[in-house]
């Protein structure tokens, strides 16, 4: 059985009916053009379905195609239009689990629109019957796509210019308990963390607006937190104030407010607030000089199953399009999910400006970024001292660390706590400058550390030495 | 338990014991390792918001030896004994300054 490179347009009239998607889409000879968008799903048949068909209805659903023929479809060139299913492998070790490769014509997308080009790659035909399964594994957007595209509002280096911030990593800490306090306890708990040492705190994700704090009297006892906290340690301070809303006009009503009261960074959620709400609001935070902190509440519902959903690597460069200058992207040590190699390659697609195919790390396309600015990853979630000398070995500079328990839960309190972390992580960059083995040497680093410093050495006491070690869910 | 003090600082390496000559060595030297330029820069003030300190010289394109640049550190810190002085670190491939931290507080000398 073979099939070739079918001409779709028809020379013998419309002939109504319901015809294999592989004698349309399935072009195994196809060469994918520089500008076509590449995708690769991971396929899991219906039994019975041939993985070609399953592979060209894929591209069909996703792309031109309808259950039966039309008679307009004679009305068009399909053949500048269609998806193409131009390979297939099956998975190693899957009985019946293939990775389908589908290149798309760039004129299938809308410009700048990262909500149109999700609503047809990863539309209807998730739930499509022939397939009992379907994962997009990774996307190569090509670059005549991306430069329609204003990305990051202001990337890595610009944020460290800003923010007079070099050679480390930042610190972060979201504040706690998530939900019940008062605006004015919540500023205090700001404050103590910020003039400690931390660079940032966050809003954590539920709290947008609720009765216990309504967002406009929490951006003022933040923002006096944060100039107090400023004044006293000559440094630079920010909070992730959270503009995320109900409508996009409150969305925009909290980051005009935010500027007005001339706080430095806000923070939104993508993926419940929408890829459309995110972009409007990237490009005003550029047109603003306001930083934007992205966090990514839901991915796990959409990236957890490893035969069903879409891989974070793909929301990871679909954020990077939409804009955005930070995006959690776990920890690889702490309590959330993530094994080191794939995470380490959408960390890369965060930041890098190119980004080589690597299969070894998910990596199943070559992405050149164009220039679009950098995204800087923050690792976050289940991370105390200890963790620091490997966090900084496999994070490097460019990624903010955010210790929620690790700082609030010292047992002299906030201040203390981010002090503790600030002399941990400035203690491994200079011993890392100094050429020394984080992972091999950094219990000792922190050790030596706690000698000259009282807040260090009762955060280390705390928390021991302590090693995640479950198996993570994220692998190949 | 204990209060923290409040204390003004000076951002990357400013919460360690200020560097001693041989760990000042090494820092620069990560510098040079790196591909960066060093820069010594110098200001009486040390206010967050002030983005740009006045440079000593031209930024260190040809230095060799973290040696150096601790000379100019120390000739700097004689001519401007009451400013603050720091080494920052110029990355002309990413053509951003990637690196700073503080060497000379007018309050706490150690040269």
């Amino acid at each position: 059985m073979s099939y070739a490179q079918t001409q779709t347009r028809s020379k013998s009239g419309y002939q109504a009916g319901v015809k294999d998607y592989r004698l349309t889409y399935y072009m195994p000879d196809y060469t994918p053009k520089d500008t076509d968008l590449l995708a690769c799903f991971r396929v899991t048949p219906q039994p019975g379905v041939p993985p070609e068909e399953a592979g060209a209805a894929v591209a069909a659903e996703s792309s031109t195609g309808t259950w039966t023929t039309v008679w307009t479809d004679l009305l068009t060139d399909m053949d500048r239009y269609k998806g193409r299913c131009y390979d297939i492998e099956a998975v190693p070790g899957e009985d019946n689990q293939y990775f389908v490769y589908i290149a798309y014509p760039l004129d299938l997308f809308e410009e700048g629109s990262v909500t149109n080009m999700l609503t047809s790659i990863v539309g209807n035909v998730f739930g499509f019957k022939a397939l009992r399964a379907l994962r997009l594994e990774d996307l190569r957007v090509p670059v005549a796509y991306l430069k329609t595209f204003q990305g990051p509002p202001h990337g890595i280096q610009l944020e460290r210019d800003k923010l007079n911030k070099y050679g480390r990593p930042l610190l972060g800490c979201t504040i706690k308990p998530k939900l019940g306090l008062s605006a004015k306890n919540y500023g205090r708990a700001v404050y103590e963390c910020l003039r400690g040492g931390l660079d940032f705190t966050k809003d954590d994700e539920n709290i947008n607006s609720q009765p216990f704090m309504r967002w406009r009297d929490r951006f003022l006892f933040v923002q006096e937190a944060i100039e107090k906290a400023q004044a006293e340690t000559g440094e630079i301070k920010g909070h992730y104030l959270n503009v995320t809303a109900p409508t996009v006009e409150d969305m925009m009503k909290r980051a005009e407010f935010a500027k007005e009261i001339k706080t430095p960074i806000i923070m939104h959620d993508y993926l419940t607030g929408g890829f459309t709400a995110n972009t409007t609001l990237a490009r005003w935070c550029r047109d603003n000089g306001v930083l934007l902190h992205i966090h990514r509440a839901m991915h796990a519902v959409i990236d957890r199953q490893k035969n069903h959903g879409i891989h974070f690597r793909v929301l990871t460069k679909c954020l990077r399009m939409s804009g955005g200058d930070h995006l959690h992207s776990g920890t690889v040590v702490g309590k959330l999910e993530g094994e080191k190699g794939i995470t380490m390659g959408f960390v890369d697609l965060m930041r890098e400006d190119h980004v080589e195919q690597d299969r070894s790390r998910g990596i199943f396309f070559t992405q050149d970024w164009a220039s679009l600015p950098g995204v800087m990853p923050v690792a976050s979630g289940g991370i105390h001292v200890w963790h620091m000398p490997a966090l900084v070995e496999i994070f490097g500079d460019d990624s903010c660390l955010q210790f929620g328990g690790g700082t609030l839960g010292h047992p002299w309190g906030n201040a203390p706590g981010a002090t503790a972390n600030r002399v941990a992580l400035e203690a491994c960059i200079q011993a890392r400058n100094e050429g020394r083995n984080l992972f091999r040497e950094g219990g000792d680093v922190i050790r030596e550390a706690c000698r000259w410093s009282p807040e260090l050495a009762a955060a280390c006491e705390l928390w021991k030495e302590i090693k995640f070690e479950f198996e993570a869910m994220d692998t190949l | 338990m204990k209060t923290l003090p409040k204390e003004i600082r000076f951002e990357t390496l400013s919460y360690l014991p200020p560097l001693s000559d041989t760990q000042l060595i090494k820092q620069v030297d990560y510098i040079l390792q790196s591909g960066f330029f060093p820069c010594i820069e110098f200001s009486e003030s040390a206010d967050p918001k002030i983005h740009y300190w006045t440079m000593w010289k031209l930024p260190l394109f040809n230095a060799t030896s973290s040696q150096e640049v601790l000379s100019e550190v120390r000739a700097c810190k004689s001519e401007y004994p009451n400013n603050y002085i720091r080494v920052v670190g110029f990355d002309n491939v990413k053509q951003c300054q990637v690196l700073s931290f503080i060497v000379h507080k007018p309050t706490t000398s150690r040269f």
